[in-house]
């Protein structure tokens, strides 16, 4: 009796200090939870999912308030990968509010645009620039590829086009 | 002139999973005559069992998974957990204990997991430990080894046959009669009498060292297990870390009390010792897959076989040892994972 | 002459079957000149300027296209007539093209003049200049720039020359080796001058006994004590850069670095001999020696091949095609590239051809699941684990992929070809590593994107609340009673009335 006792207890104790051992490297740092579904998404900041970025959308879809289809950037990939993070049901892509992709730039074209700056104010990401009444052009390598700036357009002029040039690869991200 | 195209490399690789597999029977052929030479014909019988039944249950379950089923079949997987699962068994067997364990393997433990290569258990181990916890009285009742010098009553084929297919002995004989228990049950039972390990010993039955017939099946598993080295079929991680971690902790319990502790010779040469260190332990699926991890979990495992042979409530441990180690692998590969070429 | 001890063992690699005693057994076949040539010019972003026009005739040496920058990057490598400007196919994978100049030689294959550099007093940066005017690239298969490699400078570095070829049935370094030796040290020499380099190791593999007697005896003769001998293990990939330093000196390149960083040059045999030629006698890289081997050629042998020289006639040098050709490999079995067409020419990274019997190549078949006998990592000179990088690949985690470091997979094939699943692992990362650059571009992009939300979500605000005060600090006047509202209200009358005001946060 007492040693089987003993046994459970020294079972207990030494079960117990291996999972205070081993919380420290398998934990991982501690952060904000929206930032790792956040890291799933494409980030394009599109808005297409009915959210204004994709910040709010995460933390929407945290707080079990938006559905997890509705990043039509990321695809059924990203579906799939936030059913797991979530641990919710896939479900078809819901593509009802556009197809924004970052293999695609806002491209204005110079001979129509009027100048209105209604374009650069929506840019989520302050990538189209120029002056009222002067021509505006689009920083392709901060152009996510949204689609926020076409509809604003009263002449039409913005097109999405398909980006030539890679994405360039900050010094942060290969480390 | 236009040719065809591939990518590179050019080379034809130099092994193939159906060779390996074919290597691993190969080389227990050697054991499984000398098993057939001290237990009699039950390990055929076992054999013809647990084979046709892996096969029959992979064909089975690969149609219902819609996959292609002969090139699966052909690739000797399902035959080798068969093979090493009637090795584990005891001789004499009915036929529908073996027939459940080959099913056990080959469905539960392998694929339910997804199939080969996904399987987190060893399917024979799995296999064999589902047989031992249900039916313990069937799973350690031995036939004594042919002896030579002492005549214990023999079953001949057709009575051996008999048995398989009804699970009842000829008349005339008991089971009692029939069946010894192993060398390691020897051990256990005796200790738990207060016999000491030189009394248990003096038995004839106990062989040399390590348990008569069973010496020669785990020489001749080690000489089989330097040739699959030889092969490259498997790496010597495993084998060593496991047989220098029995040869240790037995060292070390032999030098504190011979009497109440049997030589390490006894446990590297008796029970499933050497089966396990070179083709259970070193199965590549369930086992880690890093060097550093691969003498981890073959530490591990001799480790816990001793620990369960000495202490635990079944005579022979090997085959939990081996359970228990491939549940830990994944964390073991995580925590020995190589920094790769040119990384701090 | 000083020879080196190993300090490591390769990490993996594998003892293959070298398949070079076919080809070394005649010497280098020279002064080979073929009825055509196609002369690739860089393409894509290197804006080039064509300095010569369709029916001109042009003599050996003489440039036919610079750089943006005033660099002649293209020679013509034999006399003749230019007879198209166009894009045409290039080695590479199907589809691979490239504008280039073709010209039909006249069989004389006469030079334009050509001033050695030697004697001249040129400053650092001129000879540099001459090193790419004169379109001198790395032989050994990269053809990265070498004036570009030889401009840093330092006392430090050690410059390897890499003479180890690992590769199955590429010989054209031993060769060379063999019949230049002087010609490889001498090209050395200058390397070390330009680079500062104080140290200079010829590696050489075991399996080339000739090759390392012809070094050691020209050694003996330099007298130069810069110079060491390493004689490498017969193991690939041996040859690898930084597979090459690790052996010799213990050093792992860190990732996404270059040698010079750890204070090495690695330069490949015939690019020193290149260099030889160019100081020597002013001669531009306008010929490479060429392996044409395998099974399906009738007499293997190494070329000297003018660049250009289609396929099909460096095959027909070698004596044309004997029996069933499977597959037409540009580089070794190992990391070449499997061409659809002779019709393609001989670029500066052209090593090796191997027209090859339907026997002595491999076409995958259905791969079997992965067992993960973990063989493929040990023969990983990454020390990758192919067997987690393919799982984490099919299940496209690619932020796994790139913490198990597939962007260090140097696509040497060894995994592929102890795989016993047969799974084309190196085909699988090379288009991995591809995924993987863009993914990792994409997350920079979205960190970046994520940003600059930030930054115009505060400078909204800012604004905001600037307006906000704006406006309370107007209607303050209007809150003290009915008195205090008329002359808030007066003052603004009186305000608009005077010219100087200006109408504030309007926008037009």
């Amino acid at each position: 009796m007492l040693s089987a006792t003993l046994l459970v207890a020294g079972l207990a104790v030494s079960l117990g200090g291996l999972l205070i051992w081993l919380d420290g490297p398998l934990r991982g740092t501690a952060r904000d939870p929206s930032d790792a579904i956040v890291e799933l998404l494409p980030r394009i900041q599109c808005g297409q999912c009915g959210y204004p970025g994709c910040r709010p959308y995460a933390q929407a879809m945290l707080a079990g308030e938006a559905e997890i289809n509705r990043c039509p950037p990321g695809g059924a990939a990203t579906v799939a990968r936030l059913a797991e993070a979530l641990g919710r049901d896939p479900r078809p892509l819901d593509t009802s509010r556009g197809s924004a992709s970052w293999s695609r730039v806002a491209r204005i074209d110079e001979a129509t645009c009027i100048g209105c700056n209604l374009c650069a104010r929506v840019c989520p990401v302050d990538a189209i620039v120029g002056a009222c009444n002067w021509m505006h052009t689009v920083l392709a390598d901060q152009c996510t590829g949204c689609e926020l700036c076409i509809a604003p357009c009263p002449v039409d002029c913005i097109a999405m086009t398909p980006r030539l040039r890679p994405l360039s690869i900050a010094e942060s991200a290969h480390a | 002139m236009r040719f065809a195209t591939s990518a590179a490399p050019h080379v034809t690789p130099i092994t193939s999973v159906p060779l390996v597999m074919r290597r691993v029977l190969y080389a227990l052929l050697p054991a499984i005559c000398a098993y057939i030479w001290y237990f009699g014909w039950g390990l055929v019988f076992n054999l013809l069992v647990t084979t046709s039944v892996a096969l029959a249950a992979e064909a089975a379950v690969l149609r219902l998974r819609g996959r292609p089923v002969a090139p699966t079949l052909a690739d000797g997987s399902a035959l080798v957990t068969a093979v090493l699962l009637a090795l584990a068994l005891p001789p004499l067997l009915p036929w529908w204990v073996a027939a459940l364990g080959s099913l056990v393997a080959i469905v539960l433990a392998k694929h339910l997991y997804g199939g080969l290569g996904l399987n987190l258990f060893n399917p024979a181990m799995v296999g064999y430990v589902v047989l031992l916890v249900s039916f313990p009285l069937e799973m350690t009742a031995w036939l004594p080894p042919r002896m030579g010098d002492i005549d214990y009553p023999n079953l001949s084929v057709l009575q051996t046959a008999w048995f398989t297919l009804s699970g009842q002995l000829p008349a005339g004989f008991t089971l009692d009669a029939v069946t010894r228990a192993t060398p390691l049950d020897m051990v256990k039972e005796g200790l738990s009498a207060m016999e000491t390990v030189s009394e248990i010993s003096a038995n004839p039955l106990f062989g040399d060292f390590a348990g008569r017939g069973w010496e020669w099946i785990n020489g001749f598993l080690g000489l089989a297990g330097l040739y699959l080295l030889y092969r490259g079929v498997i790496q010597w991680h495993i084998p060593l870390s496991l047989l220098t971690a029995i040869i240790i902790s037995a060292t070390l319990l032999y030098f504190f009390d011979p009497g109440r502790f049997p030589s390490p010779g006894f446990h590297l040469f008796g029970g499933a010792t050497m089966l396990g260190a070179f083709f259970i332990a070193t199965d590549p699926v369930s086992a880690a897959t890093t060097d550093k991890g691969r003498l981890i979990y073959g530490a591990g495992i001799g480790l816990l076989t001793i620990l369960i042979r000495t202490w635990g409530g079944y005579p022979d441990g090997l085959a939990f040892a081996v359970v228990f180690m491939n549940a830990c692998v994944p964390l073991i590969d995580r925590y020995t994972r190589p920094k790769p070429f040119g990384h701090e | 002459m000083r020879e080196l001890t190993l300090e490591r063992r390769l990490l993996g690699g594998l003892r293959l079957a070298a398949h070079k005693q076919h080809t070394t057994t005649r010497p280098i076949r020279r002064g080979f000149v073929p009825r055509e040539l196609i002369i690739p010019l860089p393409d894509g972003p290197t804006a080039t300027d064509t300095l010569v026009a369709v029916g001109e005739p042009v003599l050996r040496g003489q440039p036919l296209a610079a750089t943006g920058e005033g660099i002649a990057i293209s020679h013509a490598s034999s006399s003749g007539q230019v007879v198209a400007i166009e894009p045409r196919p290039m080695p590479g994978p199907p589809g691979t093209t490239a504008p280039a100049v073709v010209i039909h030689t006249d069989g004389r294959d006469q030079a334009i003049p050509m001033t050695p550099l030697a004697g001249q007093s040129l400053s650092r940066d001129d000879m540099l200049q001459r090193l790419q005017d004169a379109g001198l690239v790395g032989l050994g298969g990269a053809l990265f720039p070498t004036a570009e490699k030889l401009r840093s400078r330092s006392e430090q570095f050690t410059l390897i020359l890499n003479g180890a070829e690992c590769e199955p049935y590429i010989s054209c370094d031993d060769m060379l080796m063999r019949e230049q030796a002087r010609d490889v040290l001498d090209g050395a020499a200058l390397m070390c001058d330009f680079s500062g380099a104080g140290r200079c190791i010829v590696a050489i593999e075991r399996d080339k006994p000739e090759a390392i007697s012809a070094i050691a005896a020209a050694l003996d003769e330099h007298e130069d004590d810069r110079f060491e001998l390493a004689q490498v293990p017969t193991v690939y990939p041996a040859g690898g850069e930084r597979q090459l330093i690790q052996l010799l000196a213990g050093i792992e390149v860190p990732s996404g670095r270059y040698p010079t960083d750890v204070n090495f040059l690695c330069q490949n045999v015939g690019t020193a001999v290149a260099l030889a030629k160019l100081y020597a006698r002013g001669e531009p890289l306008t010929s490479r020696i060429v392996t044409v081997t395998g099974k399906g050629v009738r007499t293997p042998q190494n070329i000297e091949a003018p660049i250009g020289t289609p396929i099909a006639e460096l095959i027909g040098a070698a004596g044309g095609y004997s029996g069933n050709v499977a597959r037409l490999i540009m580089g070794g079995s190992m990391m070449g590239i499997a061409l659809d067409s002779d019709a393609r020419p001989v670029t500066k990274a052209t090593n090796c051809v191997v027209a090859a019997a339907p026997d002595e190549v491999y076409t995958p078949g259905t791969a079997r699941p992965c067992i993960r006998c973990g063989d493929c990592a040990r023969v990983c000179p990454a020390r990758l684990l192919p067997q987690e990088l393919i799982r984490s690949l099919t299940g496209d985690d690619l932020e796994r992929v790139a913490s198990l470091g597939l962007a260090d997979c140097i696509e040497c094939g060894c995994c592929d070809v102890v795989c016993p699943s047969h799974i084309t692992l190196t085909e699988r990362f090379r288009g991995g590593k591809h995924s993987l650059a863009l993914w990792t571009a994409e997350q920079a992009a979205a960190a970046r994107a994520e940003a600059r939300v930030a930054r115009r979500e505060q400078r909204l605000d800012l604004a905001a609340n600037r307006e906000a005060e704006e406006r309370r600090a107007l209607l303050a006047p209007m809150q003290g009673g009915r008195e205090a509202r008329q002359r808030a209200v007066q003052a603004v009358i009186e305000r608009a009335r005077s010219p100087s005001a200006a109408p504030d946060g309007d926008e037009t």
